[in-house]
């Protein structure tokens, strides 16, 4: 009987559905808008199919959470939004659950998953959803018309710009930019910095704004210096400038000269207490749909090939085209610099010190 | 009744002397027991998790478990001798087993903490290790030339040592040879023995300010009469109750350079709009976020201590004819030393560890010791050289105590 095998499998099916949602699943990213971008777009929808519920956690990036839970064999992260670097490094070390990439569904003209990512989004442990961006942004109010500052040389030119200058507190990013802006081109910056005259070189452009420098943390901060008055130019990541702009009507415009582009990556800490949720979580939010959705809350470019194609427009504004304010549009990429995971996995102990020591120097 | 030759001994025939050790120790076994909840809990909650997490400073089993066969092999090599055949071998063993248990990575993290670069070398190498052949020297320095370089295996001899003064050594920036030796970190990475030195010149700062500025702040409260002075330790009190995050970002508004107190210096003309004063993220910030925060315990011990200084005293001194800064000075002042020694040591101690507000208003050249430790801790993942830098600022801490006790002594610090 047709009818009666339909209603037992339903059954089946709601029952399993009933046993599958006791799980209320931990995920931790960046917080502010990126956050909410995730949570409208991945969150929401999946918390209505599955039945399940979120809770969501912030946190400033790293791996001293993940490898605190893990070690102390009480972990309570499900799900995490890394940067690529910590991801290959946590896999390296054991912290990271592996991800199988045949659970990712396919691009809806069936290509499957691995073809349909950019290359390098999937690795062992972890499954990249956007391209973000490092690049820096000015107040138009301080800096006018042909006043305005162009390339990523402008940033680091206080008397021609005057004014102090935010960087996030980390040698990522800020030698590389300062190698640019010193003439080095996009695809020789890694060998520049993998040569001790090559670092010298990077510190000695951080040394012109070292005295006007205003250090960040939390990816929140940059809009709200600048927004404050308290710094001129800052370094920040895209998706939080254009949200400024977009949603606060800001007067912030970004430079994409020389910008820093890279993963963020979903990975699952080692013995996450819902392993299988966060798994099921992790593949619906990658699908090509929602990685499409996610774009028109925050700039950020998605991760699938086919995503792009969907990307429409602001969420609350049908004449703002989100396609233009991506890192990847070929207008901002022209210079763009890739990070390497590999250079920083190598030398981010030594960075870091060099760093720390001229910093308080 | 007893004979005189015999001990003395209770009704019931007991020597006095063992009923009377019974009892007492009866009574400190009460006591014993109703402490030891607490101490139970300082043992389980602060005691081991401390010295274990110490212990990482000086111990690091990682390389030894995880390649054994290397580190055994390296154990007795000179340092300045050619790489061997056996040595290699050994290396190719343990590349392809470390790979097996996943471990591999933690084994580079600990490579490159003494030669940057390596991480990428035994991953990689790792990775290609199976299909090596003997000879095997030949076969890594095909895959790499750094297999070839003494530096890498040096790298190697040092992060072999399960019992390694690297640690140690790299907290006083000093860095540890393999050959045993010591030298110093070369300029462009030295950091933690001049964030130690504006540690302590910071408490001193701090301790000091807090001492001008409570001092007679306390002796107001302590010679008021008691109603008035209640209303004011309350003043004192209130901001004490105030989560410390708070206070810290009520002074970013304060001070920072579109904030309350560079409006008003330029709505009175002392700087001008383009000029504004930078007085925050950066040291002044931090040792005037510092002192406001921990005024209240060096105020709180003076109160204390001045209560039970009888004002007679003084009467007595300018009666007899002092001038009221003599009879300060000689009578009053020594009478109080008792509390200023209590809350000096209070709030030095309190400010050498001090961590969230050097972090949020430290900007760059007002980073203490505790941030580079948080900066081990939660960025590099370095726990080890966090655990030496906690150990060498403990070692910094017990000194000072020990100074504090030859100087003012200990059992002469009066807390209330």
């Amino acid at each position: 009987m047709k009818l009666k095998t339909l209603l037992t499998g339903s059954a089946v099916a709601a029952l399993i559905a009933g046993a599958a949602s006791a799980g209320t699943l931990t995920v931790v990213s960046w917080g502010g808008a990126y956050t909410k971008s995730q949570v409208e777009a991945y969150q929401k929808p999946w918390m209505a199919k599955t039945g399940n519920k979120i809770v969501s956690d912030d946190y400033n990036g790293g791996l001293a959470e993940v490898k605190s839970q893990v070690e102390a064999g009480n972990v309570t992260w499900d799900i995490v939004d890394v940067e690529m670097s910590d991801a290959v490094r946590g896999c390296d070390e054991g912290l990271l659950e592996p991800i199988d990439p045949s659970i990712l569904p396919p691009a809806p003209d069936g290509t499957p998953a691995t073809k349909d990512f950019v290359p390098g989004a999937i690795t062992d442990c972890g499954v990249a959803n956007i391209v973000w961006s490092t690049i820096y942004a000015y107040d138009t109010t301080k800096f006018k018309g042909d006043n305005a500052p162009k390339t990523m040389a402008d940033f680091f030119n206080v008397k021609k710009f005057p004014g102090k200058r935010g960087l996030r507190k980390t040698p990522k990013a800020n030698l590389e930019m300062a190698l640019a802006a010193d003439g080095v081109p996009a695809d020789k910056i890694y060998d520049v910095l993998g040569t001790p005259e090559g670092v010298d070189r990077a510190f000695k452009v951080l040394d012109r704004i070292k005295n006007d420098a205003v250090w960040w943390e939390a990816g929140a901060q940059p809009p709200q210096l600048l927004a404050d008055g308290e710094v001129a130019m800052t370094t920040a990541y895209n998706g939080r400038i254009f949200n400024a702009v977009a949603a606060e009507h800001k007067p912030f415009k970004i430079v994409w000269d020389a910008q820093i582009f890279d993963f963020d990556v979903w990975v699952i800490p080692k013995g996450a207490p819902h392993k299988d949720l966060a798994m099921d979580f992790l593949a619906f939010s990658t699908d090509t749909k929602r990685l499409a959705d996610q774009a028109s809350w925050i700039s950020y470019g998605p991760a699938r090939k086919s995503s792009s194609a969907l990307v429409g427009s602001f969420h609350n504004d049908p004449n703002l085209k989100m396609g233009p304010q991506m890192p990847t549009a070929p207008a901002n990429f022209k210079t763009a610099i890739q990070n390497s995971f590999t250079f920083w996995a190598d030398h981010q102990d030594e960075l870091n010190a060099r760093f720390n020591a001229w910093l308080a120097s | 009744m007893t004979d005189a030759s015999g001990p003395i001994v209770t009704a019931d025939g007991i020597p006095l002397k063992r009923k009377l050790a019974r009892a007492l120790f009866r009574s400190r076994a009460r006591a014993f027991g109703l402490a030891f909840p607490l101490i139970a809990f300082i043992i389980a909650a602060f005691i081991i998790p401390l010295i274990s997490l110490l212990w990482q400073g000086v111990h690091d089993p990682r390389y030894a478990t995880y390649m054994p066969r290397s580190a055994a092999a390296v154990a007795n090599w000179d340092t300045v001798s050619p790489i061997t055949e056996k040595m290699a071998a050994a290396m190719v063993a343990d590349l392809v087993e470390a790979r097996k248990s996943r471990m591999i990575g933690r084994v580079a993290t600990r490579v490159n903490r003494e030669l940057p670069g390596s991480r990428s070398l035994f991953t990689s190498s790792a990775r290609v290790a199976k299909k090596m052949k003997p000879p095997y020297l030949e076969a890594l320095v095909k895959k790499s030339k750094k297999w070839g370089q003494l530096a890498t295996w040096r790298a190697v001899k040092i992060s072999a040592k399960v019992y390694t003064p690297a640690y140690l050594a790299n907290a006083v920036d000093l860095k540890y040879n393999a050959d045993g030796s010591f030298s110093l970190q070369d300029t462009k990475h030295r950091i933690n023995l001049k964030l130690l030195g504006r540690t302590l010149q910071i408490s001193l700062i701090v301790t000091l300010a807090c001492l001008l500025l409570g001092y007679p702040v306390a002796y107001m409260l302590s010679t008021l009469p008691t109603r008035t002075s209640n209303l004011l330790l309350i003043l004192v009190l209130l901001p004490f109750w105030t989560s410390l995050l708070v206070r810290t970002t009520a002074w970013i508004a304060m001070l920072q350079s579109q904030g309350v107190i560079n409006d008003l210096f330029v709505l009175f003309g002392v700087t001008t709009d383009a000029e504004r004063f930078s007085m925050i993220y950066n040291k002044t910030g931090v040792l005037i976020a510092m002192t406001h925060i921990l005024l209240p315990f060096m105020i709180l011990p003076l109160y204390s201590v001045m209560k039970t200084i009888p004002p007679s005293y003084v009467r007595a001194a300018k009666s007899m004819g002092a001038h009221p800064s003599t009879a300060f000075w000689r009578v009053y002042f020594p009478q109080s030393v008792p509390g200023i020694g209590a809350g000096a040591l209070l709030v030095f101690i309190l400010a050498i560890g001090y961590y969230i507000t050097p972090a949020l208003v430290g900007g760059q050249d007002g980073q203490m010791i505790s941030n580079i430790i948080d900066f081990h801790m939660r960025k590099s993942l370095n726990w080890n050289l966090a655990a030496a830098l906690g150990l060498v600022l403990l070692v910094v801490v017990m000194f000072f105590f020990w100074i504090y006790d030859r100087v003012v002594g200990i059992d002469n610090m009066k807390l209330g």
